[in-house]
């Protein structure tokens, strides 16, 4: 239904030939999907999905800390991942690549040159989302909970994000303020003319 | 098959190696004349194919020899990307095997028979669906494009515009498709929102276990979950065998190789809309969750590295798009954006969709800077690069759909001339 309005409004603002253009295509493809009215309630497609099968899969981990397993890992820890897992992609300080550059911060009126941890990321779980799904690049999903935590604590202290003596786990983790936190808006372009 | 350089083969060259064979005793049924006739024809055709029978049927068919569009695969990296032949392609829509590429850890190696699609979080009944299940959903096919949103930076880069560049390399991480699929919103209906959703989580099954957060509002409105790609299945390198469409919304969102949607009540916050496909803007802020892709269009004829060979009749033509709506409205100049003619619209003029746009041009023989611009049916007109950098900064990163221009010298050398008006 919302689309027709749309519809109608557009054709209002463009011309005759247009307006019967855009009418022909309409019928031909009409926008909005709709299931025919005999369409019943549900199909009774798909099986049930289990409790362990859910877990299985359901590996993402909110800002709040949801979906962070147990575990803990340590700055010193962390280092001994990072050299062993990390420092090819990355370079022994996390900054020299060829891939992501992952220590640095830049000042704001510079802001941003590179999307290091220090200097872009909002969040400190989202590196623990990413790591899970697809860090280390060639053997992705090989690390273990108390090693990612290690490593993220590591790369936080080396973006100088918390002190060397930290440990990071299911609440330490979210609670970490990240530097960039504050500097993301959502989506403002109001559509309609305005370029934004 | 001889793909090498044509060779011109005389007549008596033809004629002399049929009869070598038969005199060689080789011809001996029918199936040999046959056999014999299959392998000369090709030669014997480039002297005249009316004069020698075709080639017979096969299960598929191939290009022209003389035909052999190529995307431009120039990186071969784990997170790479390759770029359609828009300078080749007619109409609006990309031949499957030429659609442009993007992916985060390389092309997973899927079965169809064994994949399945996961539906939990904030729903009545977590379901999973196999291929089959997700298939047998009432189905629907829709024309759309698909925009890496990264498409065209080299069109924004202030302090070094290229002028040799092509325009596959340009803006060719952009491809057209008749997309078969069930909407999302039955399958969602089929495990039951609960109240209080507003956003999901979109998965893939590759290595980088590509993730995005949806507005549940988009999800219920026109996305697909789409398994067919311009009336057969998804190539692999779209996410067979399923993807998640998001007509006109940033090609990165549309999570290929599709294995798991969490309904959730909140963003994830994944590592590809906060620090990769977020949008730095001037002051310090970076704009998030910048899905819609505004209007855009591109020329694919004349440009770089063609040579009008003359003065006289071309046709101006190229493809525009918006992902808010249709375009109403494509315009051409041929004096670097003093004076605006209107192009013809090739229709159907579809929704969040191509369309190819024509504009005869007497060309004079003196230098010109060719250009286009559309409009959408919101009224949105495409910016130049300046109103681009002015709104945005000069060192965002993605979503660069100001004007391009190109630069028609009077040898008839044909350069990206962008460079040329800022």
């Amino acid at each position: 239904m919302r689309s027709w309005i749309v519809l109608a409004l557009a054709c209002v603002a463009c011309a005759p030939e247009a307006q019967d253009q855009a009418s022909a295509d309409a019928d031909l493809m009409d926008a909005a999907y709709s299931l025919p009215a005999h369409a019943p309630e549900a199909f009774g497609l798909g099986s049930e999905a289990s409790t362990a099968r859910i877990a299985m899969w359901d590996v993402d981990v909110k800002p709040d800390g949801e979906g962070l397993p147990p575990g803990r890992g340590t700055v010193a820890e962390g280092e001994v991942v990072f050299r062993t897992y990390c420092v090819a992609c990355h370079g022994p300080s996390g900054t020299e690549g060829p891939n992501d550059q992952l220590v640095g911060s830049e000042p704001w009126e510079d802001w941003p040159g590179s999307s290091t941890v220090g200097g872009y990321w909002p969040y400190a779980t989202t590196l623990y989302d990413y790591i899970v799904r697809a860090m280390p690049q060639l053997t992705p999903g090989i690390l273990t909970p108390d090693q990612t935590y290690a490593v993220i604590a590591y790369i936080l202290e080396r973006n100088g994000i918390v002190p060397a003596d930290a440990v990071m786990d299911p609440e330490t983790l979210p609670a970490v303020r990240m530097p960039a936190r504050d500097r993301f808006v959502t989506d403002d372009r109001l559509g309609g003319a305005e370029v934004r | 098959m001889n793909e090498g350089p044509r060779r011109r083969i005389s007549r008596r060259a033809w004629i002399a190696g049929a009869t070598g064979a038969v005199a060689a005793g080789l011809v001996k049924t029918r199936a040999d004349a046959l056999s014999l006739v299959a392998q000369e024809a090709p030669a014997r055709a480039a002297v005249d194919p009316t004069k020698v029978p075709g080639r017979f049927t096969s299960e598929v068919g191939r290009r022209a020899t003389g035909e052999q569009p190529r995307r431009l695969a120039r990186t071969q990296a784990l997170s790479s990307s390759s770029q359609s032949p828009l300078q080749d392609l007619m109409g609006i829509v990309t031949p499957s095997d030429l659609h442009f590429e993007r992916h985060h850890a390389g092309i997973p190696e899927i079965a169809k028979g064994g994949h399945e699609l996961l539906v939990h979080g904030m729903v009545d009944r977590p379901m999973v669906f196999t291929m089959a299940d997700v298939e047998r959903f009432p189905r629907v096919s829709r024309l759309y494009f698909i925009e890496c949103s990264g498409n065209g930076g080299a069109a924004y880069s202030r302090d070094s515009m290229p002028t040799e560049i092509t325009v596959q390399a340009l803006d060719g991480l952009f491809s057209t498709s008749e997309w078969t699929g069930v909407p999302l919103a039955t399958v969602l209906r089929e495990v039951g929102v609960r109240r209080g959703a507003s956003w999901l989580l979109a998965e893939g099954s590759d290595a980088a276990m590509m993730s995005r957060s949806i507005p549940l509002d988009k999800a219920m409105d026109d996305a697909l979950l789409a398994f067919g790609q311009n009336g057969e299945a998804i190539r692999p390198e779209q996410g067979y065998p399923l993807r998640l469409m998001l007509p006109g919304w940033e090609g990165n969102a549309q999570i290929k190789w599709l294995r798991r949607i969490e309904v959730t009540d909140r963003p994830t916050m994944t590592r590809e809309e906060t620090s990769k496909y977020t949008d730095p803007l001037a002051g310090g802020t970076a704009r998030q969750f910048s899905f819609v892709m505004d209007a855009k269009s591109t020329i694919t004829f004349p440009t770089y590295p063609y040579l009008l060979p003359e003065r006289g009749w071309w046709e101006i033509t190229g493809l525009a798009w918006s992902g808010r709506g249709r375009i109403t409205r494509v315009e051409v100049s041929t004096d670097g954006g003093r004076s605006w003619a209107d192009a013809a619209l090739q229709g159907p003029v579809l929704p969040k969709c191509t369309v190819r746009f024509r504009h005869l041009w007497d060309w004079n023989g003196r230098e010109a800077i060719v250009m286009s611009r559309a409009t959408d049916e919101t009224g949105y007109v495409q910016p130049t690069v300046q109103q681009l950098w002015d709104a945005r900064g000069d060192r965002t990163r993605y979503h660069f759909n100001n004007q391009r221009a190109w630069k028609v010298a009077s040898d008839g050398a044909v350069t990206f001339g962008l460079g040329e008006l800022v």
